[in-house]
């Protein structure tokens, strides 16, 4: 089920008032219940294969849950009579059955993922280096499984390192890994934050249900109004790389950089809003990104809950674990300074690499990744050099100039890098970006370029002011969060408000049969 | 706290009430009104604004609504009739129009023009929407609209037109503005008048036939009609109405001759009889053959007109006080147009 | 306590650490110099923080630093 779909727009109008009628013991199950019917319409494997891991999460994480119940009272029997060797010995072997569990769980569903995700660009590439005919047809990715995989591997985590207790009922863990908000694209959501609004009960309050909606509302705006809209541009930039070259590659470039934040952000807006709507915090995933100084910034900002969930479990596990620990007295002989950055380079560069390969299948998405974690680690080698020159020009970090410009070039450095996304192969990605330096064809933007792309002047009109209106929007977010403010205001304000936005999207929106009105005009008879 | 409740409920309501307002406004602004351009689809809406009943019903594609004139058939015969014809009409489409004008009224007789019944599937969003959108709400709708939607198509948008046209905002012309409140009359009783002449200068060979029968579905949706007619007390007759192109197949004849002697009803093939109609392709036709233009239908409609007489018990309406004022006008309106058009070709 | 302020000065001289309490959220630590941080106390105190203690939590202030790696040497 899309968001953009009737389908499901009556699920939602069904779901909130039988959520809020049932019984409060039956909500849980209501939304149980939602998840299957929404899944259930991804496909067969695609739901079995979600269940299954539900269930499977939920299985090992008892088994691991129970080494740990398992040594406290062990360890409390024999206080005092075990020494503190013997309590080391019995507190390691635990832990080693814990983390065998973990591996094994890890290893099984990103196993899963992994053969979705690249077994068939695997299979292609045995398939021309030893002339074998396997067919990798069936290895598709399920809807979310990206999501909910990374969502549900972190419960485990947190479970192995005895942050809480493995969860007992597996109606939670299963309502879980399956809630269906966060299926379509994220955020990944840790058990902890997302269970304590989603295992409680709710009862019916209408600034939840006002605010849910507007959130969801503005989330529609921004996908129908300018993402779905600039996509065509978007791809029609990509399709012939040959004659989008020079300016056309900026055009596309911004165009993108555009698209991706409003189809992104728009997204988890629906997706927090509908959360909102049934009581549920989920939590938020952008926090402004394009405002962002520099690009360490901006990963903070952007996609947030991804960067932490790859902090949290690969950067610093990596940074600590044994094997850099080694290499890293190894490398003392050639210096302090160049041994201490052994664990931030390679954990950077591991992140990366694996940040790069989650978001797609082709070498284009690794070269992506590393290049943000070379961008980084040189900008992070660079800031000694940074403060002295701020330290010269003090006063100039205030300045407002100074600080657009930072911004401005945070933007096109991301879009640059996001190119990578846009083309199919890694060298035509290169060509493309290097005739924006080398073809002057700026003038034939205007000589129909613009016009080429399959776009009237009254579409560039509308995510023009779309664009606009998201700009403003996030000015008026450096005071803090927009709905809250909004729900202060008096309610003939509120509903003016709400009308004008749903017409404007009814009326300008991107979306329905024949979005080119003039395929309606034929000829006569 | 009372009325302040109560308030609250008053000022979502009268904001809900707005809303719908405008959103019928806008709707009704963006859909296309079919007066100057493609008026074909205004066919379906204008039968609706008829007063008076109508003995003959006409019912099928654009081989009826260009081919036969009803102020003829009424002058000439007294024959009060009425086509319910749109462009690529669909037997489904026709089967649920006949539905829904027998909800209002009983003709004598139902003539059903054949040539749609080579497509047994849903062909094009444009046409299902100019056959359908016109129609009133009621259950021959809701049919219409479940019979004939493609894959990519979706109920709401026909039930909120708006969902569908709402991209033509940005190409309003002046006719959507002009027609805003009211839409004028384009029609002659469903016959939209061509005049201009474009004589055929060939027979086109026809391809090969691949399937040697009409698709089954729609000779199921035949089935229907002549069920629905029977169970109405009113007699079908299946008509071939003269064109050169699209090409007739004796393989469809023969299955279409072969329901009407199963049925015990009458078919007529007018290819068969031009000469006794006498159709000239090089002066009766607008497009080369494929539509009849006025003088073609006129033609046409003499010849239906007797045919009718023979053999079925029409009331000559030309005598009924009722009918002459109201047809006098038609009449009137009908020779202003074809007047204005022969001048202007002439110019 | 000494060791670890002169650690962390080493990172960044402009921060007056022995006050800060906010250091993760105020954004003076970033993920970088964590690990640097984890790093350089491997160097000095000959105790590994793991990855699970690893949090913003840990690394607030100097104070809360500094008492993570006292339990963690006590616990060995």
């Amino acid at each position: 089920m899309l968001f953009t779909s009737w389908d499901f727009a009556l699920f939602i109008a069904v779901l909130v008032p039988v959520y809020y009628l049932v019984p409060k013991r039956l909500q849980q199950p209501v939304l149980l219940l939602a998840n299957v019917v929404f899944y259930a319409f991804a496909g067969l494997f695609a739901f079995v294969l979600l269940f299954a891991t539900g269930l499977s999460v939920y299985l090992f994480a008892i088994g691991i849950g129970k080494t740990w119940t398992t040594q406290e009272s062990v360890l409390l029997e024999h206080k005092g009579e075990w020494d503190k060797a013997k309590r080391k010995t019995f507190r390691e072997s635990m832990e080693k059955k814990r983390r065998i569990l973990t591996a094994v769980c890890l290893i099984l569903h990103f196993g899963i993922l992994a053969a979705m995700k690249y077994g068939s660009g695997l299979i292609g590439i045995t398939n021309t280096l030893f002339g074998t005919g396997f067919s990798g047809a069936g290895l598709v990715l399920t809807m979310g499984a990206s999501f909910y995989t990374f969502s549900a591997m972190g419960y485990v985590i947190d479970v192995q390192r005895g942050k809480y207790p493995a969860e007992k009922n597996p109606l939670r863990v299963l309502l879980y890994t399956s809630f269906f908000p966060i299926l379509v694209q994220g955020p990944i959501s840790r058990f902890d934050r997302l269970g304590e609004t989603l295992f409680k009960t709710h009862s019916f309050q209408w600034d939840h249900l006002e605010a849910g909606l507007i959130r969801v509302l503005w989330g529609y705006a921004k996908k129908l109004l300018v993402a779905d809209r600039l996509l065509v541009a978007v791809k029609q930039l990509i399709r012939y790389p040959e004659t989008y070259n020079g300016a056309f590659v900026l055009v596309g470039m911004l165009l993108y950089a555009a698209t991706l934040y409003a189809d992104f952000t728009g997204g988890i807006d629906i997706t927090i809003g509908i959360g909102k709507m049934l009581g549920i915090t989920i939590d938020e995933n952008f926090n402004r990104p394009y405002f962002s100084k520099n690009i360490a910034e901006y990963w903070r900002r952007w996609h947030m809950t991804l960067g932490a969930w790859f902090k949290e479990y690969v950067y610093y596990p990596v940074s600590v674990s044994k094997l850099l620990r080694r290499l890293t007295k190894a490398a003392r002989r050639f210096g302090d300074g160049f041994a201490r950055r052994i664990p931030v380079y390679i954990a950077t560069m591991a992140v990366w690499a694996v940040t790069g390969m989650w978001h797609g299948n082709s070498w284009n998405f690794l070269v992506w990744g590393l290049m943000n974690g070379a961008i980084l680690l040189i900008s992070e080698e660079l800031s000694p050099l940074y403060k002295k020159f701020h330290a010269r020009f003090p006063g100039l970090s205030r300045n407002w100039f100074y600080r657009a410009f930072t911004v401005i070039r945070t933007v096109l450095l991301m879009s640059s890098l996001r190119m990578f996304d846009c083309y199919a192969t890694v060298p035509e990605t290169f060509r493309s970006f290097g005739s924006m330096f080398t073809t002057w064809n700026l003038p034939l933007l205007w000589r129909g370029g613009i016009a080429s792309l399959g776009l009237s002047a009254a579409d560039y009109a509308v995510a023009g002011a779309g664009i606009i209106t998201m700009f403003v929007v996030s000015l008026i977010q450096r005071k803090g969060a927009l709905t809250p403010r909004l729900l202060g205001k008096k309610l003939g304000i509120r509903l003016l408000i709400y009308g004008t936005l749903l017409a404007v999207i009814l009326v300008f929106g991107y979306y329905g049969f024949g979005f080119d009105a003039g395929q309606f005009i034929y000829n006569r008879f | 706290m009372k009325k302040q409740s109560l308030k609250t409920i008053l000022c979502c309501l009268a904001a809900l009430l707005v809303f719908c307002a405008g959103f019928c406004l806008v709707q009704r602004l963006v859909m296309p009104k079919y007066q100057e351009r493609t008026p074909e689809g205004s066919l379906t809406a204008e039968y609706y604004r008829e007063k008076l009943n109508h003995d003959v019903l006409l019912i099928g594609d654009c081989e009826v609504f260009s081919n036969v004139s009803p102020v003829t058939l009424y002058n000439e015969y007294g024959i009060a009739s009425y086509i319910r014809g749109s462009a690529q009409q669909l037997v489904w489409h026709s089967y649920y129009l006949l539905e829904d004008a027998l909800r209002t009224e009983k003709p004598k007789v139902v003539i059903y023009n054949v040539l749609a019944l080579k497509y047994g599937e849903p062909q094009s969003e444009a046409y299902n929407r100019m056959t359908i959108d016109g129609m009133r709400w009621g259950k021959a709708k809701a049919g219409a609209i479940k019979a004939s939607i493609l894959p990519e198509e979706d109920v709401v948008s026909y039930v909120f037109p708006l969902f569908r046209f709402h991209s033509r905002w940005s190409e309003l012309t002046e006719e959507d503005w002009k027609y805003f409140f009211r839409e004028g009359t384009v029609s002659h009783n469903g016959y939209l008048m061509r005049t201009d002449i474009r004589p055929a200068t060939k027979t086109p060979t026809p391809a090969p036939l691949l399937d040697p029968h009409l698709p089954a579905s729609s000779m199921e949706w035949l089935e229907r009609m002549y069920e629905l007619c029977e169970k109405n007390d009113v007699r079908l007759i299946l008509l071939k109405s003269p064109s050169i192109e699209p090409y007739w197949y004796e393989e469809w004849d023969k299955d279409v001759r072969a329901f009407a002697d199963a049925h015990g009803i009458l078919y007529w093939n007018t290819l068969q009889v031009n000469d006794e109609i006498g159709i000239d392709y090089s002066t009766d036709t607008c497009d080369m053959g494929q539509h009849l233009n006025v003088y073609g239908a006129e033609k046409l409609s003499l010849w239906l007109g007797k045919k009718l007489q023979e053999t079925n018990e029409i009331p000559d309406r030309r005598t009924d006080e009722t009918y002459v004022s109201v047809w006098a006008e038609k009449t009137e309106r009908y020779e202003r147009e074809k007047a204005s058009s022969d001048a202007e070709r002439e110019s | 306590m000494e060791t670890l302020l002169d650690i962390l000065s080493e990172l960044h001289p402009d921060v007056d650490f022995s006050k800060e309490q906010n250091l993760v959220e105020r954004g003076i630590l970033g993920s970088f110099d964590i690990v640097m941080l984890v790093t350089r106390i491997e160097e000095e105190f000959d105790t590994v923080i793991p990855a699970r203690l690893i949090t913003p939590d840990t690394f607030r202030s100097a104070e809360a630093l500094y008492s993570v790696i006292q339990s963690l040497e006590d616990n060995d």
